[in-house]
């Protein structure tokens, strides 16, 4: 595949990582283009989504893991000593699969992280960031009534595009989804899969999906992930319609996974 | 009758034992009720004396000799009718009102325990002579039982009737301030080192291991502790209020860092994940996400930790609070001692007033202990955070 330097936000350059003795990730390689949606596919335990947590280091989390080569955003290796992975997941917010809310208010879930980050001070400012950020997710009109009620007594569907509008509000460069819709119905899922497509103007979107359809209609480019390995990487037209690996062929034909 | 589809003949035999089952838990549970109903009455009916308290009306005279002799205060046949504590008092009254000196008095002074043992028909050795003194008071209307305001205005005391338990609450206070202050930021953040920074490894086993078989350590042990460390080795005054919450403190960690992790284990790990995602650090997640989220759990288990502490009697006999302590500790290093302590020493008096105080004391501090079980419930209530 041809890359065009200009347009690359990410790149993943001889990734390896291992649990333990267990080999999880192997040599991938992998440029993710800026403004765009890249949907990682491929059945369960094959490594996407431990690929997508290398993105914001939240692998430095689990003691066990250990991580080879490199990430590169906006030209910066993520890995290297001199990078905090606190401003990283600044810079690269992430959405999980369980809408997971802060026990306080929709106003403050938003504005929590960032007031922590200096980002804006009490007051107007966070006012206003709550309201851009809310209507960034669709839900300022559902929720501008009761912003003092606590996050969690939304639907699951509305907790989730909360949890959008709080990693949106730290106004970082990429965002990360973890399979954000596998715990919604399908309306709420259209609503999401809607706003995904209006952020990708202003955010690099990555998402990790088992779902085949979303993968086609909203990614741009989707990956092929095959036990720890990543086999094929095209734009999704290319992939669904002319897939050039057979694995992948029998994976989107629905013969396993 | 065999045409039933649904017949299982061995149906009735386990219905049978299931019911037996129910009926062996409905027995346990009006057994334990009894029981608990019985003690609960019986200290009741034992302390109801104790509220009440025996007066007679006897002409005082303050000279410049019944201060200095005080039994001259008053005739010689109610020598035996009036407290001796009350007489005692006198000096001081004449002091507080120097123009009291000169005079005579009808005043309602305090009887001596007997005569109110005697007034409450309890078992008393009055001899014959006094007890046709009091029953002449009686049928004049000079004797009264009035309402105890001595009992809980009052520290503890040989005489009988003026012995009350003010000495050992404040006592207690101080103590257990002493322990929460130390014991409550001590086990929180041993908590939250424990749960939320330490990686799993040989020494955080180790040291887990530890503090679980600390709980269950005799807590007489813990008075051993206290003497050798904080009497013997630091010098500080034993008796102390300091001393006894300082021990207090050791026995609680242990049960406060349990429950305070067991509170932070239950705060989901979604919340500290989506911090992590937002590019929070640790401190931002532990401090405002997880620990209010903790935070009812953790209370309920220091104040169940602190009730623990409250009734513990055994350590604080090795480090010197079962002392006789007339007067409340005006400091947390002057000697005190406290509730349980008190109880103790009331129960082994041979003078029977002192049964009562003793129902009395078991029964202030059964109050203080609900007391502070529903302020844990209260505070569980109002903090809990609903998913």
């Amino acid at each position: 595949m041809k890359s065009n330097g200009e347009n690359i936000k990410l790149v993943a350059r001889d990734l390896n990582l291992h649990y333990g003795d267990h080999q999880a990730l192997q040599d991938i390689n992998i440029e993710v283009y800026k403004n765009k949606i890249t949907a990682l596919i491929g059945p369960s335990g094959c490594g996407k989504s431990t690929f997508l947590r290398c993105i914001n280091r939240m692998n430095d989390l689990i003691e066990i893991v250990k991580v080879d080569g490199d990430v590169v955003i906006d030209g910066k290796n993520i890995y290297d000593k001199d990078v905090d992975e606190v401003a990283v997941r600044k810079r690269v917010g992430m959405v999980f699969q369980q809408p997971n809310p802060f026990p306080k208010s929709i106003y403050e879930n938003v504005v929590y992280a960032p007031l922590k980050h200096s980002m804006v001070k009490k007051g107007p400012e966070s006012d206003e960031l709550v309201e851009v950020s809310l209507k960034a997710a669709g839900l300022w009109n559902e929720v501008k009534d009761k912003l003092n009620s606590p996050g969690t007594s939304l639907s699951g569907g509305q907790q989730q595009r909360l949890c959008i509008a709080r990693a949106v509000a730290v106004k970082p460069d990429v965002i990360l989804m973890d399979e954000p819709t596998s715990a919604l119905d399908p309306i709420s899922t259209q609503v999401i899969e809607e706003l995904m497509l209006s952020l990708k103007e202003r955010f690099t979107i990555v998402i990790v999906t088992h779902n085949m359809q979303q993968a086609h209609r909203i990614a741009d480019y989707t990956a092929h992930f095959h036990l720890g390995k990543l086999i094929e990487y095209d734009t999704t037209s290319n992939i669904f319609d002319k897939p050039g690996n057979s694995v992948t062929r029998d994976y989107i034909g629905g013969l396993f996974g | 009758m065999n045409n039933n589809p649904f017949n299982d003949p061995g149906l009735a035999k386990r219905h049978r034992g299931a019911w037996l089952f129910k009926l062996y838990t409905k027995i346990s549970i009006v057994f334990t009720l009894a029981f608990l109903s019985f003690f609960i009455f019986d200290m009741v009916r034992t302390a109801w004396p104790a509220l009440w308290q025996t007066y007679v009306q006897v002409e005082v005279s303050y000279t410049a000799q019944s201060v200095k002799v005080t039994r001259k205060a008053i005739d010689r046949k109610y020598s035996k009718i009036v407290s001796r504590a009350w007489l005692r008092t006198i000096p001081q009254q004449v002091k507080d009102k120097p123009e009291l000196l000169g005079t005579t008095q009808l005043r309602w002074v305090l009887a001596d325990d007997q005569v109110d043992q005697y007034m409450k028909s309890h078992h008393h050795n009055l001899k014959s002579k006094q007890i046709k003194i009091v029953d002449d008071l009686v049928s004049k209307n000079k004797i009264k039982l009035d309402w105890n305001d001595i009992f809980l205005s009052n520290g503890d005391s040989k005489i009988p009737e003026y012995a009350g338990i003010q000495s050992a609450i404040v006592g207690s206070v101080l103590t257990l301030l002493v322990t929460m202050s130390i014991a409550f930021p001590l086990g929180v953040m041993t908590a939250v080192y424990l749960e939320e920074f330490a990686r799993d490894n040989y020494f955080t086993r180790f040291v887990e291991v530890n503090i679980n078989n600390l709980a269950a350590i005799p807590s007489i042990l813990f008075g051993l502790l206290g003497l050798s460390v904080f009497i013997n080795l630091f010098g500080l005054p034993r008796s102390s209020p300091l001393v006894g919450g300082m021990t207090l403190a050791l026995m609680t960690l242990p049960i406060i860092i349990v429950s305070a992790r067991a509170a932070l284990r239950s705060v989901p790990d979604s919340i500290r994940q989506a911090g992590y995602g937002l590019g929070l650090t640790k401190q931002d997640i532990v401090k405002d996400q997880v620990l209010p989220v903790a935070m009812p759990g953790i209370l309920t288990g220091s104040i169940i930790g602190l009730a623990h502490a409250m009734g513990e009697t055994a350590p604080l006999i090795i480090i010197g609070m079962i002392a006789f302590i007339p007067d409340s500790p005006g400091s947390i290093m002057e000697a005190a001692t406290v509730l349980p302590a008190q109880i103790y020493t009331w129960a082994g008096m041979p003078e029977r007033a002192y049964v009562e105080k003793t129902a009395a004391g078991i029964i202030v501090i059964l109050l203080i202990l609900i007391s502070l079980n529903a302020t844990a419930i209260y505070l569980r209530k109002k903090y809990e955070i609903k998913w």
